[in-house]
Protein backbone atom coordinates (compact mmCIF):
# COMPACT_ATOMS: atom_id res chain seq x y z
CA UNK A 1 0.00 0.00 0.00
CA UNK A 2 2.74 2.32 1.09
CA UNK A 3 4.74 1.61 -2.01
CA UNK A 4 1.72 2.11 -4.24
CA UNK A 5 1.19 5.50 -2.73
CA UNK A 6 4.81 6.41 -3.16
CA UNK A 7 4.76 5.35 -6.76
CA UNK A 8 1.84 7.51 -7.68
CA UNK A 9 3.32 10.58 -6.03
CA UNK A 10 6.75 9.91 -7.41
CA UNK A 11 6.40 11.51 -10.88
CA UNK A 12 5.44 14.83 -9.29
CA UNK A 13 8.50 14.86 -7.09
CA UNK A 14 10.62 13.71 -9.94
CA UNK A 15 10.60 17.22 -11.37
CA UNK A 16 12.74 18.41 -8.54
CA UNK A 17 16.41 17.91 -9.32
CA UNK A 18 17.28 17.24 -5.71
CA UNK A 19 14.89 14.36 -5.49
CA UNK A 20 15.86 12.96 -8.86
CA UNK A 21 19.34 12.38 -7.48
CA UNK A 22 17.83 10.36 -4.69
CA UNK A 23 15.42 8.49 -6.92
CA UNK A 24 16.96 5.09 -6.23
CA UNK A 25 16.49 5.58 -2.51
CA UNK A 26 12.93 6.76 -3.02
CA UNK A 27 11.84 3.58 -4.76
CA UNK A 28 12.36 0.82 -2.20
CA UNK A 29 15.60 -0.92 -3.12
CA UNK A 30 14.02 -4.31 -2.64
CA UNK A 31 11.43 -3.63 -5.34
CA UNK A 32 14.07 -2.34 -7.69
CA UNK A 33 16.23 -5.45 -7.20
CA UNK A 34 13.20 -7.68 -7.56
CA UNK A 35 12.63 -6.13 -10.96
CA UNK A 36 16.30 -6.44 -11.98
CA UNK A 37 16.70 -10.12 -11.10
CA UNK A 38 13.47 -11.09 -12.83
CA UNK A 39 14.11 -9.16 -16.02
CA UNK A 40 16.91 -11.45 -17.23
CA UNK A 41 17.61 -15.15 -16.92
CA UNK A 42 21.08 -14.62 -15.52
CA UNK A 43 21.97 -11.55 -13.48
CA UNK A 44 25.32 -10.82 -11.83
CA UNK A 45 25.92 -8.19 -9.14
CA UNK A 46 29.62 -7.46 -9.14
CA UNK A 47 32.35 -4.93 -8.46
CA UNK A 48 33.20 -3.18 -11.68
CA UNK A 49 31.98 -4.19 -15.11
CA UNK A 50 32.59 -7.43 -17.05
CA UNK A 51 35.18 -5.67 -19.25
CA UNK A 52 36.99 -4.41 -16.15
CA UNK A 53 36.13 -6.22 -12.93
CA UNK A 54 37.47 -4.49 -9.83
CA UNK A 55 37.65 -7.52 -7.57
CA UNK A 56 39.22 -10.92 -8.09
CA UNK A 57 36.08 -12.75 -7.00
CA UNK A 58 33.93 -10.79 -9.42
CA UNK A 59 36.48 -11.43 -12.14
CA UNK A 60 36.31 -15.18 -11.48
CA UNK A 61 32.53 -15.16 -11.99
CA UNK A 62 32.91 -13.17 -15.21
CA UNK A 63 35.44 -15.71 -16.49
CA UNK A 64 33.10 -18.61 -15.70
CA UNK A 65 30.24 -16.90 -17.53
CA UNK A 66 32.56 -16.28 -20.48
CA UNK A 67 33.61 -19.94 -20.62
CA UNK A 68 30.00 -21.03 -20.78
CA UNK A 69 29.14 -18.13 -23.14
CA UNK A 70 26.24 -17.14 -20.92
CA UNK A 71 24.37 -13.98 -21.83
CA UNK A 72 23.86 -12.05 -18.61
CA UNK A 73 22.93 -8.73 -17.17
CA UNK A 74 25.51 -7.23 -14.82
CA UNK A 75 25.27 -4.50 -12.21
CA UNK A 76 28.19 -2.66 -10.67
CA UNK A 77 27.63 -2.26 -6.92
CA UNK A 78 30.60 0.09 -6.59
CA UNK A 79 28.75 2.74 -8.54
CA UNK A 80 25.70 2.60 -6.30
CA UNK A 81 25.97 2.37 -2.51
CA UNK A 82 22.24 1.68 -2.15
CA UNK A 83 22.52 -1.28 -4.45
CA UNK A 84 25.66 -2.50 -2.70
CA UNK A 85 23.89 -2.74 0.66
CA UNK A 86 20.49 -3.47 -0.88
CA UNK A 87 21.58 -6.61 -2.67
CA UNK A 88 23.17 -7.99 0.51
CA UNK A 89 19.93 -7.49 2.39
CA UNK A 90 17.82 -8.79 -0.49
CA UNK A 91 19.53 -12.16 -0.71
CA UNK A 92 20.70 -12.28 2.91
CA UNK A 93 24.22 -12.86 1.63
CA UNK A 94 27.09 -10.78 2.97
CA UNK A 95 29.45 -10.64 0.01
CA UNK A 96 29.75 -9.62 -3.65
CA UNK A 97 29.60 -11.03 -6.35
CA UNK A 98 26.13 -12.52 -6.35
CA UNK A 99 24.60 -14.56 -9.16
CA UNK A 100 20.88 -14.94 -9.85
CA UNK A 101 19.40 -17.46 -12.24
CA UNK A 102 15.71 -17.13 -13.11
CA UNK A 103 15.22 -14.61 -10.32
CA UNK A 104 16.69 -16.90 -7.71
CA UNK A 105 19.88 -16.35 -5.78
CA UNK A 106 22.33 -19.11 -6.69
CA UNK A 107 25.50 -18.10 -4.88
CA UNK A 108 28.72 -16.16 -4.88
CA UNK A 109 32.13 -16.88 -6.36
CA UNK A 110 32.89 -20.07 -4.37
CA UNK A 111 29.58 -21.67 -5.28
CA UNK A 112 29.78 -20.69 -8.95
CA UNK A 113 33.28 -22.13 -9.12
CA UNK A 114 32.17 -25.42 -7.59
CA UNK A 115 29.07 -25.60 -9.78
CA UNK A 116 31.30 -25.01 -12.77
CA UNK A 117 33.70 -27.76 -11.70
CA UNK A 118 30.97 -30.28 -10.90
CA UNK A 119 29.04 -29.68 -14.11
CA UNK A 120 26.03 -28.52 -12.15
CA UNK A 121 26.16 -25.11 -13.79
CA UNK A 122 25.55 -26.63 -17.22
CA UNK A 123 22.43 -28.30 -15.82
CA UNK A 124 21.15 -25.15 -14.11
CA UNK A 125 21.63 -23.17 -17.31
CA UNK A 126 19.82 -25.86 -19.29
CA UNK A 127 16.81 -25.50 -16.99
CA UNK A 128 16.39 -21.88 -18.06
CA UNK A 129 17.01 -22.60 -21.73
CA UNK A 130 20.65 -21.55 -21.96
CA UNK A 131 22.99 -23.97 -23.62
CA UNK A 132 26.48 -23.76 -22.22
CA UNK A 133 29.25 -23.30 -24.77
CA UNK A 134 31.16 -26.05 -22.96
CA UNK A 135 28.31 -28.44 -23.71
CA UNK A 136 28.22 -27.40 -27.35
CA UNK A 137 31.98 -27.93 -27.59
CA UNK A 138 31.68 -31.35 -26.00
CA UNK A 139 28.93 -32.39 -28.40
CA UNK A 140 30.80 -31.35 -31.51
CA UNK A 141 33.85 -33.20 -30.24
CA UNK A 142 31.77 -36.36 -29.87
CA UNK A 143 30.35 -35.91 -33.37
CA UNK A 144 33.86 -35.67 -34.73
CA UNK A 145 34.82 -38.87 -32.98
CA UNK A 146 31.80 -40.72 -34.34
CA UNK A 147 32.51 -39.73 -37.93
CA UNK B 1 37.97 -32.99 18.65
CA UNK B 2 41.14 -32.80 16.66
CA UNK B 3 42.45 -29.46 15.56
CA UNK B 4 44.92 -29.85 12.78
CA UNK B 5 47.70 -27.30 12.96
CA UNK B 6 47.98 -25.00 10.03
CA UNK B 7 51.00 -25.27 7.80
CA UNK B 8 53.83 -22.95 8.71
CA UNK B 9 53.35 -20.67 5.76
CA UNK B 10 50.14 -19.27 7.22
CA UNK B 11 51.83 -18.68 10.53
CA UNK B 12 54.40 -16.57 8.76
CA UNK B 13 51.71 -14.35 7.30
CA UNK B 14 50.23 -14.03 10.71
CA UNK B 15 53.42 -13.10 12.47
CA UNK B 16 54.04 -10.50 9.78
CA UNK B 17 50.90 -8.70 10.81
CA UNK B 18 51.24 -6.52 13.84
CA UNK B 19 47.66 -7.10 14.96
CA UNK B 20 48.10 -10.74 16.11
CA UNK B 21 44.78 -11.72 14.50
CA UNK B 22 42.02 -10.86 16.96
CA UNK B 23 39.33 -11.36 14.34
CA UNK B 24 41.06 -14.48 13.05
CA UNK B 25 40.94 -16.00 16.52
CA UNK B 26 37.28 -15.10 16.96
CA UNK B 27 36.42 -16.69 13.61
CA UNK B 28 38.32 -19.81 14.60
CA UNK B 29 36.70 -20.22 17.99
CA UNK B 30 33.18 -19.51 16.69
CA UNK B 31 33.43 -22.05 13.89
CA UNK B 32 35.05 -24.65 16.14
CA UNK B 33 32.43 -24.44 18.84
CA UNK B 34 29.32 -23.99 16.71
CA UNK B 35 30.11 -26.50 13.99
CA UNK B 36 32.19 -28.90 16.04
CA UNK B 37 34.68 -28.75 13.18
CA UNK B 38 36.80 -31.80 12.52
CA UNK B 39 39.22 -29.73 10.51
CA UNK B 40 39.51 -25.99 10.36
CA UNK B 41 41.73 -23.55 8.53
CA UNK B 42 41.28 -19.83 8.96
CA UNK B 43 43.50 -18.05 6.48
CA UNK B 44 43.94 -14.31 6.58
CA UNK B 45 44.25 -13.30 2.93
CA UNK B 46 44.11 -9.58 3.62
CA UNK B 47 47.76 -9.12 2.68
CA UNK B 48 46.74 -9.93 -0.91
CA UNK B 49 44.55 -6.85 -1.00
CA UNK B 50 44.75 -3.11 -1.01
CA UNK B 51 44.43 -2.72 2.77
CA UNK B 52 46.79 -1.58 5.55
CA UNK B 53 49.36 -4.02 6.87
CA UNK B 54 47.98 -6.26 9.57
CA UNK B 55 44.39 -5.73 8.42
CA UNK B 56 41.83 -8.46 8.98
CA UNK B 57 39.46 -7.88 6.12
CA UNK B 58 39.78 -10.83 3.77
CA UNK B 59 39.55 -14.41 4.98
CA UNK B 60 39.28 -17.89 3.65
CA UNK B 61 37.92 -20.64 5.86
CA UNK B 62 38.10 -24.37 5.30
CA UNK B 63 35.58 -26.12 7.54
CA UNK B 64 35.02 -29.84 7.80
CA UNK B 65 31.99 -30.73 9.87
CA UNK B 66 29.35 -33.44 10.27
CA UNK B 67 26.80 -30.65 10.44
CA UNK B 68 27.12 -30.14 6.69
CA UNK B 69 25.82 -33.64 6.05
CA UNK B 70 22.82 -33.55 3.72
CA UNK B 71 22.99 -29.79 3.25
CA UNK B 72 23.37 -28.32 -0.24
CA UNK B 73 26.31 -26.00 -0.81
CA UNK B 74 24.32 -22.81 -0.48
CA UNK B 75 22.92 -23.85 2.90
CA UNK B 76 26.40 -24.75 4.17
CA UNK B 77 27.65 -21.34 3.13
CA UNK B 78 24.65 -19.64 4.70
CA UNK B 79 25.35 -21.50 7.94
CA UNK B 80 28.96 -20.27 8.03
CA UNK B 81 27.94 -16.74 7.02
CA UNK B 82 25.39 -16.73 9.81
CA UNK B 83 27.85 -17.85 12.47
CA UNK B 84 30.21 -15.08 11.38
CA UNK B 85 27.49 -12.49 10.88
CA UNK B 86 28.92 -10.08 13.43
CA UNK B 87 32.41 -10.21 11.92
CA UNK B 88 31.01 -9.70 8.42
CA UNK B 89 29.16 -6.63 9.58
CA UNK B 90 32.11 -5.14 11.43
CA UNK B 91 35.06 -5.19 9.11
CA UNK B 92 35.39 -8.59 7.47
CA UNK B 93 34.83 -7.74 3.88
CA UNK B 94 35.50 -10.96 1.99
CA UNK B 95 34.92 -14.51 3.15
CA UNK B 96 35.73 -17.41 0.92
CA UNK B 97 34.30 -20.69 2.17
CA UNK B 98 35.18 -24.32 1.63
CA UNK B 99 32.64 -26.43 3.49
CA UNK B 100 32.93 -30.21 3.42
CA UNK B 101 31.67 -33.20 5.36
CA UNK B 102 34.37 -35.45 6.92
CA UNK B 103 33.73 -38.03 4.18
CA UNK B 104 34.14 -35.44 1.43
CA UNK B 105 37.27 -34.11 3.08
CA UNK B 106 38.84 -37.56 3.33
CA UNK B 107 38.26 -38.30 -0.34
CA UNK B 108 39.33 -34.85 -1.53
CA UNK B 109 42.90 -33.96 -2.41
CA UNK B 110 42.90 -31.54 0.54
CA UNK B 111 44.52 -28.89 -1.57
CA UNK B 112 43.01 -25.49 -1.04
CA UNK B 113 43.53 -23.12 -3.90
CA UNK B 114 44.39 -19.57 -3.09
CA UNK B 115 41.75 -16.93 -3.77
CA UNK B 116 41.83 -14.94 -6.99
CA UNK B 117 44.08 -11.93 -7.20
CA UNK B 118 42.76 -8.62 -6.07
CA UNK B 119 41.68 -6.15 -8.72
CA UNK B 120 41.90 -3.20 -6.42
CA UNK B 121 38.22 -2.41 -5.96
CA UNK B 122 38.51 -2.26 -2.21
CA UNK B 123 39.91 0.75 -0.40
CA UNK B 124 40.20 2.85 -3.53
Amino acid sequence: MNSLLRRSIFPIYNNSLKLTCRSFAEVPVKEKIDEIVKKNKVVVFMKGVPEAPRCGFSNAVVQIMRMHAVPYDSHDVLSDENLRQGIKDYSNWPTIPQVFINGEFVGGCDIMLQMHQSGELIEELKKVGIKSALLTAEESKKKEENK
Amino acid sequence: MSIILRPGVFNIHRSMSSMAGVVENTIRSKLLSTLDAKHLDVINESYMHNVPKGAETHFKVVVVSDKFDGLPLIKRHRLVNDILKEELQTGVHALSIVAKTPQQWETSDKVIESSPNCKGGFGK
